[in-house]
Parts: structure tokens; sequence; C-alpha cells
């Protein structure tokens, strides 16, 4: 008799239970229908109800009501920048994207300097964080001793507290001094002759520019990065590892066939929460970037303009007109920048996860 | 615990019905070169007469936004605005105190007052132009003074402001190529320089990087003993930065025609070629009469009494003469019913 039949089955028909050489065979069996017919003659006393129906209506349209809110700010952030930047909408278009004046003067604008900067400033953050960060998650979860975990952990948490005009004032002060003598100098005269790496370090070694715009963004989203990609390496079953470790693999066999498979949608999440970061700081850019509105030339020790440092100089003094517009445009470039990357996080992930299983 | 809170709640209203009425706060905003005199100002007239004037420094084009807006009592201008634009929004303006932009440079060996340049290696310099400092027109305006074959790092203001206006109106009068290709105003398109934020912004950059040359405030210059240069001015003479270098400006202008004077290559002897005043912008039909009347008392203790205040720190005041032009142009600032609003 299959299992699925034993609810309509009447118990009359029930196969008798099989007693062991060992079972008393003068037990009573169990009898199911009194016991039934005692549970439906006295029901259980009734227990006061924890919330009422009000209030459970109540929470659920407040958190129905908050998340609505939330949308209703996004959606009215949006509707504001656009209006905002009209003029400058509807006088360029699309071609405020790829038109490099910038000339309050002559009133007229063009993004492509700043869009390039904060683009630029942010990739270099991320080749330099994202194996940093890697190594100091693996390092933390793996390698180091017990007795270090904690501190050294909490030592790069601390990273994260310093406020950004601190790092920016920093930078200008210790970091672009110390990065012009020891790394723009003898970069300059080892690549001097070189023909295409040498046009990419010319420029003024004088420790401001692109380059040091995008350590110091490296350093302020290692925190960030870090933190998450330990977090998601603690959380990876121990019996994964410890299977691949008792069939012999090493350390990095462990963390790149095991660990990072796992926990590839956490480790793309934090790189993403880095890049936000770096592509939305402000004081720390202003201070490093060297705030010059031309693009001579792709070299990285130039000085340059991004897009939130062109915003926290010039919109003070921006007469209302079509500069306040032009640079609400770039504050709408880079919402859509940022809305673009956010995409392109979730869509790399959606094609990892569709090859999860397959032989790789 | 609930009576505590009900008698908590009772004095602290009590507490707040009984500060006196505060009537005659003013407000204004506006350019942050003049704010710490501005400020020194007011809490001085808040000692003599008990009447407080708050004043925000946000820059000169949020001021005039904010009088524009009526959200203030009165802005404050680096820039002054030209009569065409003040009939039109229904301001007045009025200079309070003079103050002068300054070349400084970092050259390893140059002192304090050795440089000597003029306006057009000055236009040149920031042009891109002038590369090196040994460029042969430098050296012809400096004899025997030992140049390096070094590059110039120009620096100058990343953020609108008014002491970029002094500088790009200098530069425009007297280098014709700085005129036509960038022109003037609180924020150009520099075609070179790297951007600091602020006067302080520039100073920390010119402090730090050799062979750069940039422009701040007097007062900046003379608080952290910067290497500036001579100018040559209009009438051929170097000058160095002085009170009385400022004061000779002021002198030629005249002030009796309109406010709106820039006193930028002035024509004096001893005139310091990039100077200017800062304006106060005020509404010429008040909606709030007894605020203006503040506003001008204030002033107007200010002028009388406030020159000291002025001088020690590093600001130049009006001359005398423009003090009772400026006291007579007063009269513009009217009530509702076309009433002159009284100050005395």
């Amino acid at each position: 008799m299959s299992i699925n039949s034993l609810e309509d089955a009447p118990l009359s028909s029930l196969p008798e239970r099989p007693v062991s050489s060992t079972f008393p065979a003068a037990a009573a069996t169990y009898d199911l229908a009194a016991d039934r017919g005692r549970t439906a003659a006295s029901p259980p006393p009734a227990k006061a109800p924890r919330s009422g129906p009000m209030a459970d209506r109540l929470f659920g349209w407040a958190a129905k009501g908050a998340a609505l809110l939330t949308l209703a700010m996004l959606i009215g952030i949006l509707v504001s920048l656009v209006a905002g930047a009209w003029p400058a909408i509807a006088k360029y278009g699309l071609g405020f994207l790829t038109s490099s004046v910038w000339d309050p003067v002559q009133n007229e604008y063009g993004g492509l300097v700043m869009i390039y900067g904060t683009l630029a400033t942010s990739i270099i953050a991320l080749v330099i964080a994202v194996p940093v960060s890697f190594g100091i998650a693996l390092f933390l979860t793996e390698l180091s001793p017990n007795w270090l975990k904690r501190p050294l952990g909490t030592a790069i948490e601390l990273l994260a507290a310093v406020p950004s005009i601190v790092y920016g004032m920093w930078g200008l002060l210790v970091f672009g001094p110390i990065l012009s003598t020891w790394v723009q100098q003898p970069l300059q005269k080892l690549l001097a002759g070189v023909p295409y790496l040498g046009a990419l370090v010319s420029g003024p070694p004088v420790g401001i520019g692109i380059l040091s715009a995008g350590i110091i963004l490296a350093i302020m989203i290692i925190p960030f990065i870090a933190s998450v990609m330990r977090d998601v390496f603690e959380v990876t079953p121990p019996l994964l590892k410890e299977s691949a470790y008792g069939l012999g693999s090493t350390t990095w066999e462990v963390v790149s066939k095991v660990v990072l498979p796992y926990t590839k949608a956490g480790v793309i999440g934090g790189i993403m929460l880095g890049l936000g970061r770096a592509l939305g700081e402000t004081m720390a850019v202003t201070f490093v970037i060297g705030n010059m509105n031309q693009l001579n030339s792709l070299s990285v020790f130039e000085a340059a303009n991004s897009i939130t440092s062109a915003l926290a100089n010039e919109f003070a003094e921006a007469g209302a007109g079509l500069h306040q517009a032009a640079l609400m445009y770039l504050g709408l470039v880079l919402f859509f920048i940022t809305f673009v990357v956010l995409s392109l996080s979730k869509m790399l992930l959606a094609k990892m996860k569709k090859s999860e299983g397959t032989k790789s | 615990m609930k009576t505590t809170f009900k008698f908590a709640t009772a004095g602290l209203v009590a507490a707040l019905f009984s500060i006196p009425a505060l009537a005659q706060d003013v407000t204004g905003a506006g350019a942050s070169f003049p704010a710490p005199l501005y400020a020194k100002w007011a809490s001085d007239f808040n000692k003599a007469t008990g009447v407080k004037i708050n004043y925000q420094s946000v820059g000169s084009g949020a001021g005039l936004k904010q009088i524009e807006a009526k959200t203030v009592d009165f802005g404050a201008s680096d820039a002054p605005l030209k009569d065409d634009e003040l009939q039109a929004k229904g301001l007045m303006q009025f200079p309070t105190v003079i103050g002068g932009v300054i070349p400084v440079v970092n050259i390893p060996g140059i002192k304090p007052g050795e440089l000597k340049l003029n306006g057009q290696v000055l236009g040149d310099i920031y042009l891109g132009k002038i590369t090196k400092w040994n460029d042969p027109a430098i050296k012809a305006l400096n004899g025997s003074l030992a140049l390096p074959d070094a590059a110039i790092a120009p620096v100058r203001r990343a953020d609108g402001s008014g002491t970029s206006f002094l500088f790009t109106n200098y530069l425009s009068k007297v280098n014709a190529e700085w005129k036509s290709k960038v022109g003037e105003g609180t924020a150009v398109n520099w075609p070179t320089g790297a951007g600091g934020k602020g006067n302080e912004g520039v100073a920390a950059f010119v402090n730090r990087l050799p062979n750069s040359i940039g422009y701040v405030e007097y007062a900046y210059v003379k608080q952290n003993k910067m290497a500036y240069a001579q100018l040559q001015n209009a009438a051929g003479t170097f000058v160095s930065p002085e009170d009385s270098a400022f004061k000779a400006a002021a002198a030629g202008a005249d002030w009796n025609k309109s406010f709106y004077q820039v006193l930028t290559n002035q024509a004096g002897k001893d005139a310091w070629p990039i100077t200017g005043a800062t304006f106060i912008l005020m509404h010429k039909v008040q909606d709030k009469p007894a605020n203006a009347t503040t506003v001008l008392k204030f002033f107007d203790w200010a002028y009388k009494g406030g020159d000291k205040t002025a001088d020690d720190l590093d600001y130049v005041p009006m001359p005398d003469a423009v003090k009772a032009t400026i006291a007579k142009a007063w009269g513009e600032v009217k009530d509702a019913s076309g009433k002159p609003v009284a100050f005395k």
C-alpha cells in the first residue's frame, strides 16, 4: 500500500502492526479513533489573542507607507533634478555628454571633462581597492591567527570612520608630496621615452590629479569592500571548506573554487557598494583633483575635475540660469551613471547564477 | 514622573515667552571676503546697541540670489552690479571696504616683493603662453634677479568668487588676448592652472607647490607672510601691495557718478592695480522699513567708528568723501509709501 493512500484508507483496512518478538503482545494497540473523539469533545482552552487584527493592519500599512514614501522621494528627486536641468537639456540634449567646453563667461557648457574625471578616478580606485580588500578578507578569514582577527578587523573598519574631508586635507598636505616625490617623479623618469606609457604619466608631477584622487578614493572604499567580503567569506559553510581541504586542496584552491563561487553575490554587492561610494565622494576628491576643466591629455598625473567636485565648487556661486541648469544636468548624469552601474551588477549576478552547476 | 514632565514643559514655555521680542534682528548674506569684518562690526554693534546683525558668508552669487528672493535684509557682493541690472532688480548698492588681490609666488630663493610683474606677463602666464620662470618676458622686468629654469605652476580659484572677478577683470583690461579668449567673471574657463578651494585653498597650493604662482586677498598675504610680487600699474610704476596703494586706487574713482566702480588698473601713481571694493545690496522699496533702518544704522555706525577695526583686520576703509556720498545715496531706500527710510 502506498503512503499517499494512508490518509483515505479506512482505519480498519490498515494491516496489523508487525510485532517484534520482544514486543509485549498483550499491549493495547493505539486507538486513533478514540483519541480523535476525545479531542473533538473538549477543545483546548481559548488562548488570549497576541495582537488584535487592527494592530496588525496598522503595522502593515505603516510598513507599506514607509516603502512607498522612499519610492516617492526617489521619484521626487528625479523629477526635481530633471526640472532644474531642463534649460540645459533643452539646449544641449545628449551633446552635453561629449562636449568638453565649460565656459561660464560665454555660457557654453559640456560635461565630458567631469564625467571622464568621475569615471577615471572611480576605476582607478576600484582597481586598487578590490585586490587589497580581497587580500584583507582572505587574510582575516583563512590565514590570520585567532588573536589577530578582531583587532585587525576593527582597525580596518576604523578607516571608514574618518570623515572624508579629513581624507581630502590629508591627501593635499601629506599624501600629495609623498606621491610626487616617491611615485610620480621616478615614474616619469623611468617611462620618459616610452610611446604610450610615457604619455600616460606625463603632466606636472605635483601630487594632485586623477591618480592622487583615485588612490585616496581607494583608501576610502577599502573598509567597505573588505568588511562585506569578510562577512560573506565567514558564512560559507565550514562543511564545504573542510571537504575541499580534506580532498587535498590548497588554501588558494579552496578560496577560488569553493568560497568565491559560493559568495559571489555578496562579493559583487560589496564591490558595488564601494563603487557607489567612490562615484559620489565629494570633498576628498575636490581637495586633490586640481579642478581643471580642460581635458588636455590622457595622463593620470594631470589635474582634472569630477562631477561631484564641480558641483561642490560652483553651485553656490552659479548664476540662476544656464550655469545652474548645466550643473543640475551633471547631477542627473551622475544619478544615471550610478543607476547603470547598479543594473550592470545585477545583470552580472544573473549571468553568474545561470552558469551555476554547469561544468566550468 | 508625569507631573515633573508637565512642570518641565510649562517652565520651558514660560521661559520662551519671557524672552523679549526680538524686533530688529536683521540678516544679511553674501561675500566671504568681508565676512570677518562684518562679523566683528556686528558683535561690536551688538555690544553698543543690543541689536543683532546676522551675516552669513555664503558667497557673492548666493548672497545675490538671497537678496533678490528677499530672504535676507541685505546682500553682500564683491562684484558690483551694473546700473541697468540694479534698475531691473530694484536694488541699490554701496561700497563698504576696499581690498586688494595680490599675486603670490613660491620660487626658491625669491623673497617677498623681489619679483616684478606686469599685467601682460601675468595674463600670459595664466593663458599658458609663458611656461618657465626664466622666460625672456619675465627676465626683462626683473633685471638681475636669479630666476630658475623651472616650469611655472599656476594656481587659481576653483570656486566662483569675487576675488577671481577682480583678477580676471584686471587681466581683461591689460591683456587683449585674455579679454578675447577668457573674459572676466566670478568663474571663467581658465586655460590652465590647478584650482584651489577658497583663498585658503589657493594659499595652501602655492605654499606647497614649488615654482607656483597664485592670487589671494591682501589679508592672507599679510597673515601668512607669503612672497608677493610687485605689479606695474597704469602709471608705469612698480608698486607693492599696501594700505596706501589701495587707498590711492580708490581715490581715483568717481563715486558720485555711480557706485559701479571696479577699481582695477586705476590711473593713480601709487595705485595698486588689482583693487576692488566690496558692496552691500539693498532693495529700493522696502517691505520691512524697520529692518532697513537697522541695516542703515549699522553701516552708519560702522562708517563712523569702525575704521580702526577694519584696519586691524587688514581691510582698507573708504575715504571720508566717499562715505558722505554713500550717506546721501541712502535716501534711495524708501518704504512702500515712497518716504525715505530713516536711519539717524
